[in-house]
């Protein structure tokens, strides 16, 4: 096992390299002079278009580019945002706070809800709460979050007047104001992931109640609940974590129509603005982070299943 | 027992943050529909980042309603002979810093809009040869030619005073931390989400300041900021589409103003920019005629934007002072599109593809417009293209027609000349006629309102029988704000002027 954790770690700096190769090739594929969006209504200004190109490298080879680009990396430094002039790493260290928070309150709402929903359907299995939960789960998986967004601020902050409608306020700042604006966006993130949680656990907790070593516990005399939670769930979870570790993945660069809707400065928003500026600096960063974050994340799902399930402590 | 205390623990929690109060203390929230650029007036480009200055950064010139120029940091000016404009300077005008504003300073901005590497504003003020102190509080503005536009620009960030000791600090990054003479003074920026201004206690017309902060809050989401609006967690959003127009009408609580704009939305032609221009719609006028007439303009405004926008035949609004009364929007006439085809010899239906950027407003007018053509005679694919995909396929001249707007400019130079005069890098039709050129030329050079007006008509009937933009309707400015905000100014350019407002009880 500390072997197969090894060459994992080895993976990482390599996976990285070649994402950062990857995001700088395929950024020079998408259509559209940087230069031009730069220099925005000025455009017409053949001078301002030279400046810019100058400034930013962008009269150099591609090679050359990257090279220069690695170089400050690896003395970590992300660069300078085109757009606005602030560093890229502190526009990072701004964002990133802000959706973990939200990626990690929609997790804890995702699991309390499709992990207890993904049991129950499973023990009641072809009777009504199976199939309320499977409803459930259908509609959380088929409600665009943009559109259940929209609702519950519309619900919630204009008609009830509960929570702030958008914005975002830092836990460090006021940690109530923050739960205040964050509730709502993780709520419809988590609620999506609930439901995919759900089915696999569902699934999962149906094979596990099907062992032998299910009904072996239940021949000794222990309680149902016993039987379910530390017998047969704690098997079942292990692909439940796999796929939490990927989903967790996902809500860190993913959530970007949430953040769009309830005006969440966070990381999804950060990249698309980038995308849509052209500005290269703040997309390479964002994504070298993310692609660390994510093997991070893997990284972490494969030490879980040892402590999850002793027989792979071997 | 252990129950009821965590039901009361979780119910004071969720209390305690439904309660985190929406009520904010003499702030001024105003949604902003994307996130500015640098603040820095030299460096800056976005139409949102000028309306952050609007607080920030006063100017020598505004304009008022009526898009007359008039003074601001200035008291008045004259011009001495068409080159040379005399600036008389308010006193006791302080920046944010507490450094005097004089005429050294005023020298200082101006000559650092036309240095400064990567300046936006050095085409504004190409005209302007040198600047002379004559006493603190007079300037002379020596320009290389005459230029009716120059008075204009100074009313926008080129006219904008920067604190000479902060800006010589900061350098570039004087952006990061602008200090100008504004009402109110820079204090934070979370990109993407806020910038946050405070008052400064020192400022010159501080008897029209009634509030002691301002947010300017970016909300991306026209549904999100019209929710907002509602729920009371932002005074004024700068920007309501037209078709969220009538729910804010419709809403007590809310009022909306709706102004005329300085922009337009056109059809950019390939007239002579590369290969894709060699096409009947490229090279007969006739062609472009016939798709022109195809286009009722009213019906696409009303279909698209509920009719609160204009349907326009030229580059201004009719709240210009250089509105063309006599040059009016034609009729749909399919009878005659389809006769100046027949004359054209063109095979029908005649192809063209129109390039448009990908948001839904420009792809519903982009269909709209196919769908009026077809009947005409024209087979229009619409080609719909990332905004910065398109502007360098049209810089290229790979395109055919392309469906594109300018924010537009005070003066009507600023709309039109970099686009109709030949040889110019935003005229991405190839378009080159002596005669337009002669024109604009003239009338850039003039200051006498009224001979500019009878020039740029003589060039209008030039533009319409050539086509090389084809003009559909000009913007409005769609502001929303809570009813109790009192004292807006509905001005042009659509800048929010935090001078006289006010929220009442």
């Amino acid at each position: 096992m500390r072997g197969h954790l090894g060459n994992r770690i080895a993976q990482i700096i390599p996976t990285l390299l070649l994402v950062s190769v990857l995001v700088f090739c395929l950024q020079q594929l998408m259509p559209g002079d940087p230069a031009l969006v730069m220099a925005g209504e000025e455009r017409g200004d053949p001078q301002v278009l030279a400046q810019i190109r100058a400034e930013l490298w962008l009269d150099r080879s591609l090679p050359v580019q990257y090279a220069h680009w690695l170089g400050n990396v690896v003395q970590g430094n992300l660069g300078y945002s085109w757009r606005i002039r602030q560093p890229v790493a502190q526009l990072i260290a701004q964002k990133l706070p802000v959706t973990l928070q939200l990626s990690g309150m929609a997790f804890v709402i995702a699991v309390l809800i499709g992990v207890p929903a993904g049991v129950i359907a499973a023990v009641q299995r072809n009777r009504f709460w199976d199939y309320v939960a499977n409803a459930v789960g259908l509609a959380g998986l088929s409600t665009p979050t943009f559109w259940l967004g929209i609702m519950l601020i519309l619900l919630v902050s204009v008609d009830l007047g509960w929570l702030p409608p958008s914005g975002y306020v830092s836990l460090t700042e006021d940690w109530r104001a923050s739960l205040a604006t964050t509730i709502m966006p993780a709520f419809v993130l988590g609620n999506a992931i609930a439901a995919i949680l759900m089915r696999h656990t569902r699934s999962a907790m149906l094979t596990a109640l099907d062992q032998d070593f299910v009904r072996t516990a239940r021949a000794k005399g222990l309680r149902e609940w016993v039987v379910i939670v530390r017998h047969a769930l704690r098997n079942a979870l292990i692909p439940v974590v796999t796929l939490g570790a990927l989903e967790l993945g996902t809500l860190l660069s993913g959530a970007v129509l949430t953040e769009q809707v309830f005006s969440i400065p966070g990381f999804g928003k950060l990249i698309v603005d980038a995308v849509f500026n052209r500005d290269y600096p703040v997309v390479q960063g964002v994504v070298l982070v993310t692609a660390a974050l994510y093997v991070l994340l893997n990284l972490l799902a494969d030490v879980l299943y040892v402590v999850i399930n002793p027989r792979l402590r071997v | 027992m252990r129950r009821l205390l965590a039901a009361a623990m979780l119910s004071a929690v969720i209390a305690s943050v439904a309660g985190t109060g929406l009520a904010q203390a003499q702030t001024l929230r105003i949604a902003l529909r994307e996130d500015a650029d640098l603040l820095d007036p030299t460096l800056a480009r976005t139409y949102v980042g000028r309306i952050v200055f609007a607080g920030l950064c006063d100017k020598l010139f505004d304009i008022d309603e009526k898009l007359n120029i008039v003074p601001q940091l200035a008291t008045g000016y004259e011009w001495a002979d068409p080159k040379t404009l005399v600036i008389h300077l308010r006193p006791d005008v302080l920046f944010q810093d507490g450094e005097k504003l004089d005429a050294a300073a005023v020298k200082y901005s101006l000559e650092r809009h036309l240095t400064l590497p990567g300046s936006f504003r050095r085409g504004e003020i190409s005209a302007m040869d040198h600047v002379d102190v004559v006493d603190p509080e007079t300037v002379r503005v020596v320009l290389k030619t005459p230029s009716g536009a120059f008075l204009s620009q100074l009313t926008d960030r080129a006219g904008m005073i920067v604190s000479p000791k902060a800006a010589t600090q900061e350098g570039k990054d004087f952006g990061l931390h602008p200090v100008c003479a504004g009402p109110f003074r820079f204090v934070e920026r979370v990109p993407q989400d806020h910038i946050a201004l405070e008052r400064f206690s020192q400022y010159w017309n501080s008897k029209d300041i009634h509030f002691d902060k301002v947010t300017y809050q970016v909300i991306v989401d026209s549904s999100s900021r019209l929710a907002n609006l509602r729920a009371g967690a932002v005074n004024l959003v700068e920007y309501i589409l037209p078709t969220d127009a009538a729910a804010v009408k419709a809403d007590p609580k809310l009022r909306l103003v709706v102004s005329d704009a300085l922009g337009y939305v056109g059809v950019t032609n390939n007239l002579a920019n590369g290969k894709r221009a060699d096409n009947p719609y490229g090279k007969d006028a006739r062609v472009r005629q016939a798709f022109s007439l195809a286009i009722d303009r009213a019906a696409l405004v009303q279909v698209v934007f509920n009719g609160m926008y204009a349907p326009a035949m030229q580059a201004v609004s009719a709240s210009s002072p250089f509105y063309d009364a006599d040059l009016k929007v034609p009729e749909r006439d399919v009878a005659k599109a389809k006769a100046l085809l027949a004359a054209a010899g063109v095979k029908t239906p005649v192809p063209l593809e129109l390039m448009a950027p990908n948001n839904p407003d420009t792809m519903q007018a982009a269909e709209v417009i196919q769908s009026m053509a077809a009947e005409a005679g024209f087979d229009v694919h619409i080609h719909a293209t990332e905004f910065a995909a398109s502007l360098s396929l049209s810089e290229q001249g790979d395109y055919e027609a392309y469906l594109i707007g300018w924010s537009g400019r005070v003066d009507i130079d600023g709309n039109i000349y970099a686009f109709l005069h030949s040889h110019q890098a935003n005229n991405v039709t190839g378009y080159a006629n002596p005669t337009v050129d002669n024109l604009l030329d003239e009338a850039r050079g003039m200051t006498d309102m009224a001979k500019r007006k009878a020039l740029y008509a003589e060039m209008w009937n030039q533009e319409v029988q050539d086509l090389p933009l084809l003009y559909l309707w000009t913007g409005r400015n769609i502001v929303g704000m809570s009813a109790k905000l009192t004292g807006f100014r509905p001005v042009p350019d659509g800048m929010i002027r935090v001078q006289g407002l006010e929220l009442g009880k």
